[in-house]
């Protein structure tokens, strides 16, 4: 196994998605020799099938927006379980980075003024998101990309070589993360075109992985979404927060089955497009929950004319935060209101005209007339909810994006957790990826510049290898433990598990239920087999996948079954009232057995440890953005009084 | 499944260069097309050979291209001394007495300059006739290709030369359609089938002319701002809109310029009387 | 909903060599390519190689081949194919072959980097942009680009002529610099770069017989031979092939 290939990097960033991008270029602008490693080609990240827009309170189309606003509705969207320091520099932050943007080239759409448009989205006071019509996400991905082509040329001008300073290795997967003693030394991966493996010496390492919808049936993700950042952290000692709350997005595709879950752009809603079920009524008039009743319209006649007139009419409740829009179609769909292929009608087509439809959102459009043969300027869609993004992540400083605990580890992006609380707001996720990429790669880099040379363990490199082989010896080895499984098999059984049993809405039994098939599924994986051999094998790949897979599975079933409210992303049909009493709790998942065997198949016991935490109280001049009369619906009594 | 895990050491096939190259997916077939493909440049070819016959005989014919009051749009202007006298008509005797030829090889030149160095017909007859390629992703039969970089096709890059000429070519073309709103004996307000034919394919050789890519990019393309030159952004946009249908306006202004000169044809040469409404 | 077994051919192999695999396998309503791909995986060839990502034509990773023509396997559905027509399906044929239906798209990012970044203006701060909507139209279209790499694989003049690589950025790249060049404020001009130029001479412009195959395989339908490469041509063409606007540009710079 010695004869891995070893490089020495400052800093090494896993994942090119926005934030990985973002924090490399940062790193390499503070003088850090960066890698960056990807899974995919450069510039495929799962941040282009971002539509909508990057939400920064800019005031572009609104004056009246700020970042006390934007922080407002960023809390209020995570039901006050935001790590708020997060929370208020991604509001303060958040222009900042939108405005660089402009100066790499991105061509964001225009307001009247030349300046950069804003449009409307689900809990957005004002028109906040920068957009390119419904394809930010590439935008921003390939102004990201394109910016670090021009590092690239600026190191070859000085140095000859375009990749002195600044490398990426795409198509490579990172299965451990390396330490001298407490610190990171680095990574461990393998290039998936040749099955190489190879090792990364770095004091730093930025974790920008994204999410882990990969282990649902029904998700908006791609293949990549496998929680690897997730499991990396956690088999680095890396604690996980908040694991339950998981974003499933009101409107994907339901039909035709092989692209059930494509995502169908909250901007559809934000430009107008109104939610009915199969009886023609507009239902979500009906599910506007308390603590918003203020801020929805009451009538159709209002929330038509708010898309006119948003300062003496309340917004539509269509635009309610996700998590709230997500259980209405939910509810529907279960009354036997649903539309024929189990989801409801998203309409735009009786609400613009077709050619406003096709400019504001054509590749949705696109989408559906190429997927489904469906014209969204004559008929409705067909919409359900789909599993989207994971609010939880690697527990992180709010301020330096480092993971707790291990020196030297950061993370940023979906990966990271704690910044939107239980519920994440459409356009905050883009915004986050460039406020804390940008502050994970400084601080990786400033951290890299003082920390002396780690060592790299030869045994821990041997154990990486040993157990990325694995796969290829599945028989023989164990025999009295079974034939060997097949990969794919194990990943559709986990995914209908986590879907059925750990799904939009959850109880107690089914969570035990889930529990115990993980725990199956767990040894299962430990059986899973290839055929072939290292050069480009996507079963070997997903082989190695699966135990990320099992991992956030279990971080996410453990913690929404210890916690026994509704909140946010997270609701329990047994326990259905957001608690005040849970608004300062936070669960933290960590290994059970820190040592890195993996060995624990007890159902009960498993490889999770869960420990409850009490969040730091927000600080008071930011309580005192909100009214008295908004706090008592969401703040424990005693924190109220302080 | 004790398979050997390290991928098998490579040793590429030997390079020749095009889809079959030793680097690229070993497959001998040119191309693994299953529609018709063939079917548009063979189309493409086969109308462009029977105009290029069709006007060839017409050019050199030097006969039956004037029968007043219409002239037939391959002989106008009428530059040379041997030209038929049409009276106010487009007859400018710039080339005198030692032209001995066919006066319409003067001035089809640029029509034709126009038309073969134009972006459309480019792609047509490359595909078409030179099979470069001859369609997507199919194998060429070349072994080299240098493209436009250099002579003779590098002079491909004064198309916008000719577009100025097919501005002065369809000026003419125009004036004589008004020409053609006289009778036989050359008095105005009259009109024939002749005169449908003419306005008809004058709108089209405008339109094809304006549609020009070369022109998109005089009226406005060139520019860098838009918002600080409205007039031409309109000028631009209306262009553009004309562009998109470049390839049809090229095939229905080809056919109408054929047309009209053959309708010329039919009644110098006696084959009927222009059936005249007024 | 009704299910119906398809015949398909796929190439399988490496650099070494390889041929079209026979496969029987099941389809079911409204699947997509991508979809057959993905059950042979999970139940025939579970080593079989294929890239892709998004599976919603957003990202361009899963470019192949499909009956010979350069498509996005997420984005062919089954139902545009007869029930009895045997599928071919191999990978792109103007890159170097990895595995399976997986090439190496290295060329594209070697020439991604010889086009100059967004020059941005001097003395104007990062937040001051003001550019409008229909200056920036243009560049938007291009922008749209997926990066599948469909047009640079379908280009005869590298996937027929390998040795033209070099000297040729490809329709992709080219459309780049027709961007960056009516980018409202790139200021690469005064920089001393001049983007129309150096299209012809440094990027190959002048390979392109702009018989339009980059646009007709585009999954993002941008025009790109008539509104960015043949504009280009214009454009270079006023730099070098122009002596009017050469002299009209001399005039006014007394």
């Amino acid at each position: 196994m010695s004869v891995v290939d070893r490089q020495e990097w400052d800093v090494v960033v896993v994942g090119a998605g926005g934030a990985g991008l973002r924090a490399a270029i940062e790193a390499r602008a503070r003088g850090a020799r960066t890698a960056v490693i990807c899974k995919s080609l450069f510039g495929k990240a799962h941040t282009v099938m971002a539509e909508g827009g990057i939400a920064a309170a800019m005031g572009n189309v609104n004056s009246g927006d700020d970042w006390k606003v934007h922080f407002r509705d960023t809390m209020r969207g995570g039901k006050f379980l935001n790590q708020w320091r997060m929370a208020e520099l991604h509001a303060q932050e958040a222009p900042q980075r939108v405005w660089e943007l402009e100066t790499w080239g991105a061509l964001f759409d225009r307001t009247k003024d030349g300046r950069i448009s804003q449009r409307n989205f689900g809990g957005h006071e004002y028109p906040r998101l920068a957009h390119v019509g419904d394809r930010t996400g590439l935008e921003l991905i390939r102004t990201l990309q394109q910016k670090i082509v021009s590092l690239q040329q600026e190191d070859f001008r000085e140095t000859g070589d375009y990749e002195s300073r600044l490398k990426v290795f795409q198509e490579c997967t990172v299965t451990r993360v390396l330490k001298d003693g407490p610190r990171v030394s680095g990574v461990f991966g393998y290039e998936r075109e040749s099955g190489r493996f190879f090792v990364m010496e770095a004091p730093a390492v930025v974790v920008a992985t994204g999410g882990i919808g990969k282990s649902f049936k029904v998700t908006s993700n791609s293949w990549e979404y496998t929680g690897d950042g997730h499991a990396l952290a956690l088999l680095a000692g890396a604690p996980l927060l908040n694991m339950e709350f998981v974003q499933f997005h009101p409107t994907g595709m339901v039909w035709p089955p092989s692209v059930k879950g494509i995502l169908v752009t909250e901007s559809v809603r934000g430009d107008g497009g109104v939610l009915r079920n199969s009886e023609g009524k507009r239902f979500m008039f009906d599910y506007i929950p308390d603590v918003f009743k203020e801020k929805y319209a009451e009538s159709e006649d209002e929330g038509d004319r708010w898309y006119d007139d948003p300062d003496r009419n309340r917004r539509p409740p269509e635009l309610l935060p996700r998590d709230e829009v997500a259980r209405a179609i939910n509810a529907e769909v279960k009354a036997g209101r649903g539309s024929p292929h189990g989801g409801v009608f998203l309409d735009v087509s009786t609400r613009m005209p077709a050619e406003v439809i096709k400019r504001r959102l054509p590749s949705m459009y696109h989408q559906f007339k190429e997927l489904a043969d469906v014209d969204i300027t004559a008929e409705a869609m067909e919409v359900g909810p789909t599993c989207h993004y994971v609010m939880g992540g690697i527990a992180v400083d709010s301020d330096s994006a480092a993971a707790r605990g291990v020196p030297g580890l950061f993370a940023a992006g979906e990966v990271a957790g704690g910044m939107h609380g239980s519920n994440r707001l459409g356009g905050n996720s883009l915004s986050d990826l460039l406020v804390f990429g940008r502050r994970a790669g400084w601080h990786a880099a400033e951290y890299a510049g003082g920390a002396a040379r780690p060592r790299v363990d030869d045994a821990q490199v041997d154990t990486a290898a040993a157990e990325a082989l694995r796969p290829f010896s599945a028989e023989g080895e164990e025999p009295v433990e079974g034939p060997p499984e097949n990969p794919y098999s194990v990943h559709q059984e986990l995914q209908q598990t986590m879907n059925d049993l750990v799904g939009i809405i959850r109880r107690e039994h089914e969570m035990e239920q889930a529990l115990a098939k993980l725990a199956e599924l767990r040894v299962r994986a430990r059986r899973a087999g290839v055929e072939g051999h290292r050069q480009f094998n996507p079963g070997w790949h997903l082989a190695l996948d699966l135990r990320n897979m099992l991992l956030v599975s279990e971080c996410v079933a453990r913690a929404a079954l210890e916690r026994t409210e509704s909140r946010g992303g997270h609701t329990r049909e047994d326990h259905s009232a957001m608690e005040r009493s849970w608004r300062n709790v936070n669960l933290l998942c960590a290994l059970t057995d820190p040592t890195g065997g993996l060995a624990g198949t007890d159902s009960v016991r498993g490889q999770i440890a869960l420990t409850r935490e009490t969040t730091e109280p927000v600080r008071p001049d930011l309580l005192a953005l909100f009214e008295k009369d908004e706090l008592v619906k969401y703040l424990a009594e005693e924190e109220l009084y302080e | 499944m004790a398979t050997g895990t390290e991928p098998p050491a490579t040793e590429p096939r030997p390079r020749t260069g095009g889809v079959r190259d030793g680097t690229r997916a070993a497959i001998a077939a040119p191309h693994l097309r299953t529609d018709r493909w063939w079917l548009a440049p063979a189309a493409t070819a086969a109308g462009l050979l029977a105009f290029i016959v069709y006007s060839t005989w017409r050019a050199f014919a030097n006969t039956d291209y004037y029968a007043a009051p219409y002239v037939s749009p391959f002989y106008s202007p009428c530059l040379a001394e041997n030209c038929e006298p049409m009276r106010s008509g487009p007859n400018w005797e710039l080339f005198g007495s030692w032209w001995g030829i066919s006066p319409a090889i003067i001035i089809l030149i640029f029509p034709l300059g126009f038309r073969l160095t134009c972006y459309y017909y480019r792609k047509a007859y490359y595909r078409g006739f030179w099979a470069s390629p001859p369609a997507c992703a199919v194998a060429e039969p070349h072994a080299t290709y240098t493209g436009e970089t250099r002579f003779p096709l590098i002079l491909q890059n004064i198309h916008r030369y000719f577009f100025y000429a097919a501005i002065l070519v369809a000026g003419i073309l125009t004036y004589d359609t008004v020409l053609a709103f006289r009778d036989e004996h050359y008095a105005w307000g009259h009109m024939g089938l002749g005169t449908l034919v003419f306005l008809l394919n004058i709108a089209l050789i405008w339109a094809y002319t304006l549609s020009c890519h070369s022109c998109r990019h005089i009226v406005g393309g060139k520019l860098k701002h838009f918002s600080k030159h409205p007039v031409r952004y309109r000028m631009w946009q209306w262009v553009g809109r004309l562009n998109a249908r470049h390839m049809q306006l090229a095939w229905a202004s080809l056919l109408s310029v054929a047309l009209a000169d053959f309708y010329v044809y039919l009644v110098a040469s006696g084959v009927f009387d222009d059936p005249r409404f007024f | 909903m009704s299910s119906y077994e398809a015949r398909f051919k796929v190439w399988r192999g490496d650099v070494q060599g390889g041929g079209l695999e026979d496969f029987g396998v099941e389809v079911n309503d409204g699947e997509v390519v991508l979809d057959i791909i993905h059950r042979l995986q999970a139940t025939q060839a579970p080593d079989l190689a294929v890239r892709w990502n998004c599976k919603a034509g957003k990202c361009g990773s899963c470019s192949a081949e499909i009956n010979g023509r350069p498509r996005l396997l997420c984005m062919t559905r089954m139902s545009v194919f007869d029930r009895a027509e045997t599928i071919t399906v191999t990978p792109l044929r103007a890159f170097p072959v990895i595995r399976d239906l997986v090439t190496d798209v290295g060329f594209n990012y070697t020439k991604a980097r010889e086009v100059p970044s967004f020059v941005p203006p001097e003395g104007v701060a990062a937040g001051e942009y003001r550019m409008m909507q229909e200056d920036v139209d243009r560049s938007q279209e291009f922008r749209k680009c997926i990066e599948c790499f469909l047009c640079q694989d379908t280009c005869h003049v590298v996937r027929d002529h390998e040795e033209n690589k070099p000297a040729f950025a490809g329709p992709r790249f080219l459309m780049r610099v027709a961007e960056l060049d009516m980018h409202p404020l790139d200021a690469a001009d005064e920089t001393g770069l001049d983007r129309k130029r150096t299209a012809q001479d440094e990027h190959g412009l002048g390979y392109c017989n702009i018989t339009k195959c980059c646009t007709e395989v585009c999954p993002e339908g941008i025009h790109i031979t008539d509104n960015a490469l043949i504009p280009l041509k214009e454009r270079a063409a006023d730099r070098k092939y122009d002596p009017l606007v050469w002299l009209g540009s001399k005039i006014r710079r007394r």
